[in-house]
Formats: structure tokens, sequence, C-alpha cells
């Protein structure tokens, strides 16, 4: 019911926060092919400046329009590979689009699932520095600092913070890293898979964090091969397929739609 | 699949968008009408220095962890700090100054040896580390957004707190050698200063050049090297060069190398028995020179490729 609320809300103001516009990504990967790769093959091309033998070209993103507005979350589908983390590294600003554009409001935030921080310092430095490289206050973070580590849920089992990050679990990495992204209010945040290592107790919470968010007029973007967390968090689903839009309607419709594709 | 595709298309298209005012305008006319901008583009360069200010304390925070962090693993760990421009020291004393016999000719041999290796390390290392500063936070770089250009700073940053340490070790054995505290210690602090700008420049070169080519991490030590035999970190320039026939330019290349230059003036700031002749011509003026000039043309370079970083 509040997700029915929450749309109509947002069906009101139709403010847009990041518009699409016929966007094509090309991938180019270097060193494929039956090219020689051995070093002095390679010295030949850098001295004739000739690219690589093997490039080959990745045409991930087929021409995508689509147009998110305030206080939506729009999940993404689609099988493995079907372009969902490039297009939301292109709304990142983190690819260059080969055509097309991408229109943001503010700086949009991505959360990837192995976008490490600083895997040598602590999670307490973690949480400091990622706070204050997202353009935080000191009194900001220093505020925060609490409902940040509660949140992620890293003491539980005890004092982890004080330890490097790189001793601990994947899950955990996942957990701090998503607590330290939320603890901004974005205008546009996207998560990537981010949410699928932590535990169920985890996933509660962070699916309250993500209505907060859209509440405070943000948008979420989520991927996730999860149907029930979509169907949870979003109100508008986007199914990508060989780097093509197929559908972009209500969640209950193109879940349904996917599912019956997929054969499930 | 693709008929069930265009018929399921359109009719979601007809649900999810009803009829609006801003329809007919194209996607940059809405953009502009609503205040979005195009997602990773290049901020301007006064935009770009004020993000840069915001994130002050990012940048120091950065590098006071990192330099923390450096020894984490280590049993001694914080006593690497002193102990390894000590150790350089050390190595360097026992060839240079023991077993080749540069040190025929030049008082005050060990002082003037320590002040070299250590400004030359500052240098050497800010380059090494700025070499690496995007390519090795790569994570990073994709995680959070922040202007990069805070990486190579931090880094620099980090360098200047790592020698202070390293003159703690420098006053002590400028002490034990008999050289009293004198005035001249105090030009240690505008030398630094322009040699920490200097320094960061470059590293903003080396970084922009490392997130491309990052064999050059690879290729860095041998160049740095090269640098240092040619900067005078464990002889003197002047008497190297004396009663040879070499060509003028140079002995002007040799004396206006920055190295050379920031050595030269920290060995005249602490060392008694380097006296100002010993000094080449104009050196505050090369000195600031080249701070400003490595400082402008290095934030400007690494600014042009702003967006491009961590991409791919």
């Amino acid at each position: 019911m509040a997700e029915q609320k929450d749309a109509a809300q947002a069906a009101e103001a139709r403010v847009p926060t990041v518009i699409a516009d016929e966007l094509h990504i090309v991938y180019r990967v270097y060193g494929t092919g039956a090219g020689k790769g051995g070093a002095t093959a390679a010295l030949n091309r850098i001295i004739r400046r000739k690219p690589s033998a093997g490039v080959r070209e990745v045409h991930a993103v087929k021409g995508v329009s689509f147009t998110a507005y305030r206080g939506e979350s729009i999940g993404l589908i689609g099988s493995n590979g079907s372009g969902k983390s490039t297009l939301l590294k292109a709304v990142a600003g983190l690819l260059p689009a080969e055509s097309g554009k991408v229109y943001t409001h503010g700086q949009p935030s991505l959360l990837g699932v192995n976008a490490a921080l600083m895997n040598d310092l602590t999670g307490e430095k973690n949480v400091i520095l990622g706070g204050l490289a997202m353009g935080m206050s000191r009194e900001q973070v220093r505020e925060r600092y609490e409902g940040i580590v509660d949140f992620s849920g890293i003491n539980e089992k005890g004092d982890f913070i004080s330890l490097p990050m790189r001793t601990y679990s994947s899950g955990m990495a996942a957990r701090l890293r998503f607590s330290i992204a939320a603890a901004k209010d974005h205008d546009v945040l996207m998560i990537d898979e981010a949410l699928a290592t932590g535990d169920r107790s985890f996933q509660k919470r962070s699916e309250e964090r993500i209505r907060e968010l859209r509440k405070e007029a943000g948008t979420v973007f989520l991927v996730s091969h999860n149907n029930k967390s979509i169907r949870d968090t979003c109100d508008r689903v986007l199914w990508l397929e060989r780097g093509e839009l197929l559908m972009d309607g209500p969640t209950d419709e193109v879940i349904k739609a996917y599912e019956k594709e997929s054969g499930k | 699949m693709s008929t069930v595709s265009e018929t399921t298309h359109d009719s979601a298209v007809a649900m999810s968008a009803p009829p609006s005012p801003d329809e007919g305008l194209t996607a940059a006319q809405r953009a502009q009408k609503y205040g979005l901008s195009q997602s990773g583009a290049r901020p301007s360069l006064p935009e770009y220095v004020r993000q840069l200010w915001d994130r002050r304390h990012f940048i120091s925070a950065f590098s006071s962890a990192k330099l923390t962090a450096q020894y984490s693993q280590a049993k001694l760990g914080q006593v690497w700090q002193v102990a390894t421009p000590l150790l350089n020291a050390l190595v360097y004393y026992l060839i240079f100054g023991l077993l080749i016999g540069t040190r025929k000719g030049v008082p005050d041999f060990v002082p003037f040896l320590v002040t070299g290796v250590f400004i030359f390390t500052f240098t050497q290392s800010s380059v090494m580390a700025g070499t690496r500063a995007i390519s090795g936070n790569l994570g990073l770089v994709r995680a959070l957004h922040f202007p990069r250009a805070c990486l190579p700073i931090s880094f620099c940053l980090m360098q200047l707190q790592q020698l202070l340490f390293s003159m703690g070790v420098l006053v002590l054995i400028l002490l034990g050698f008999g050289q009293l505290p004198t005035w001249s210690w105090l030009l240690v602090f505008p030398a630094l200063l322009l040699q920490f700008v200097f320094n960061t420049g470059l590293a903003m070169v080396m970084a922009r050049l490392g997130s491309k080519t990052p064999d050059l991490a690879q290729l860095m030590p041998f160049i740095m090297r090269t640098w240092m035999y040619a900067s005078g970190v464990m002889f003197s320039i002047d008497l190297i060069l004396k009663g040879k026939d070499v060509p003028g330019f140079v002995e002007v290349v040799l004396n206006a190398n920055p190295a050379a230059v920031y050595i030269d003036l920290m060995r005249f700031a602490l060392i008694d028995s380097f006296t100002a002749q010993q000094l080449p011509p104009h050196v505050w003026a090369f000195a600031a020179g080249w701070a400003v000039l490595m400082g402008v043309v290095g934030f400007v370079y690494f600014w042009k490729a702003e967006e491009r970083y961590g991409r791919g």
C-alpha cells in the first residue's frame, strides 16, 4: 500500500532526476583475439603508435532512453551480461557514452559489488574518510559516525571496526560500504547488487533506508537478481536484454513478463 | 521474443508516461528546464579548485591515515618512519663516503650527504606515489565521487609528513657533527614549501600519465635513479666539474636541475661550511620558478583528464 502511495506522490511532482537520451555504450577490450601477446609485439605496437591488433568492441548498451523522477525507486532486471551494470556506470559518469547523453540532477552515487574502499585502513578510518570524500564536513562525519557503524552491524560480533578492512568478510565489507554511502542524502543513489551479500536483517535495514532516501526526494536504482527484493523496494522496473530496453513499467507487470520469459 | 517486446514496450511506455507539460521537449531541453547537468562532465577550473578546497579535510585525513597504515604490518611499526631514512643514509655513506671517496674536498660530508639523500627522497617518493595515485586506488576512484586531484595531493602531503620525521633525524645528526642551530635554519621552511609545491605538480603529471600507462611504475625507479646521480646527492657538482672540460650548457643544466636547487638550498640553510658561494646563481628564483611552473602546469594537466580517471 505504501508503495502505491509513494508512486502517487511521485507522479504528482514528476521532477526528472535522470534523463538518458539514446544512450549507446561501447567497451573496447584490448589484448584479445589471435594477436601475439608477447613483449616484442607489444613494443612494436607502441613504437608504431598503433592500437593493439586484438581490439574487440562490445556494444553493451544500445540506444536506451528513459527518464527517472524524484521519489522513484527503479529496479533493473535482465539476464547476466544484459548491460545493467554498464548502464548504471554510465549514469554515474564513470563510463563515457559512445553516443547519446545522460543528464542527472546532482552527482549520482554508484554502489558496486566490488567497489573496495581503503583495504589497508581500519573500518573506522574508512567511515571517516569515506564521509569526508563524499563532501561531508568533519562535524557531520562525527555526528553520523555512530549511526553508520550501528547500521552496518559490523560491531555486532565484537570490535571489528578497529580492524583493517582487508580482514572483513565480503558480506561485512559490503555492509560497511553501503552504510557509508547511504549516510549521505543522495539525489540519485544506484545500488548494484551491493545488498546481495548482506544477511537478512541487514537487507531489511537497507530496504528501510532506501525508502527513507526516496522520501527525501531522492531517486534509487537497484540492480538485483532477487525478484523479491525488487518487488519489495521498487515501484518501477526497467528490463534490459542484450543492451536494449525491452520493457519499462510498473514492477508487477514487468516482473511477470520477465518471469514468463525466463521460464520461472 | 522481439515481437513480444515490441508490444509490451509500447503499452508500458504509454502507461508510465502520462501526458505532461514536458511533452514535445527534447531530452536536452528538459534537462535544461529542470537544471540537470550532463553526467561525467568535467567541472570548470575555478569550480574544480572550489571542490578541492571543500575536500581539504579529506586530503589531510587521508594522508595521515595512509602514513600510519604504511608500517602497520611491520613488527617494529612506526619505528620504521625514522629507521628507513637513517638506513638509507648509512648505505650511501658506506658506498660514497668510505668506498668511492667522494667525501674528499667536502667538509662536513655526513650532514652534506644525509641532507642530500633526505631531500631527494622527498621528491623521489612523491613522484613514485604520484605515479600510482590513480592506478593504485581505482577501487576508491570508482566507488566515491571526489575531485581526483585529492589523491596525488594527499600522497605528496604524506611524503611531506614522512620528511618531517627524517628532518628530526637530520637535526640529531647535525647536532652530533657539531652544527649548532643558527638563524639560517629558518630558511628550511620556505625551501620545503617550494619543494612541496614542485613535487605536487610533478606528482599530478605522473598521476595522469600513470593512470593511462601503468607500466610507468616499472620504469620510474630507473629514471629516478638517473636523476639522483645527476643531482649531486652524494657529491658536490662543483667539485666534480672543476678542472674538467665540459660544455657550458651542461653546467647550466646541472645547476638549474630542480632537485639540485632544493638540495643546495637545504644544505645552505643547515650546514655552516656550505656557504652562499657554493650556491648556483639565482638559486631562490629557480626554486620559486620551478615550484610555480610545475605546480600550475601539473594541476591544469591533471584537471584536463578529470572525467576520464578510473574509467573502463
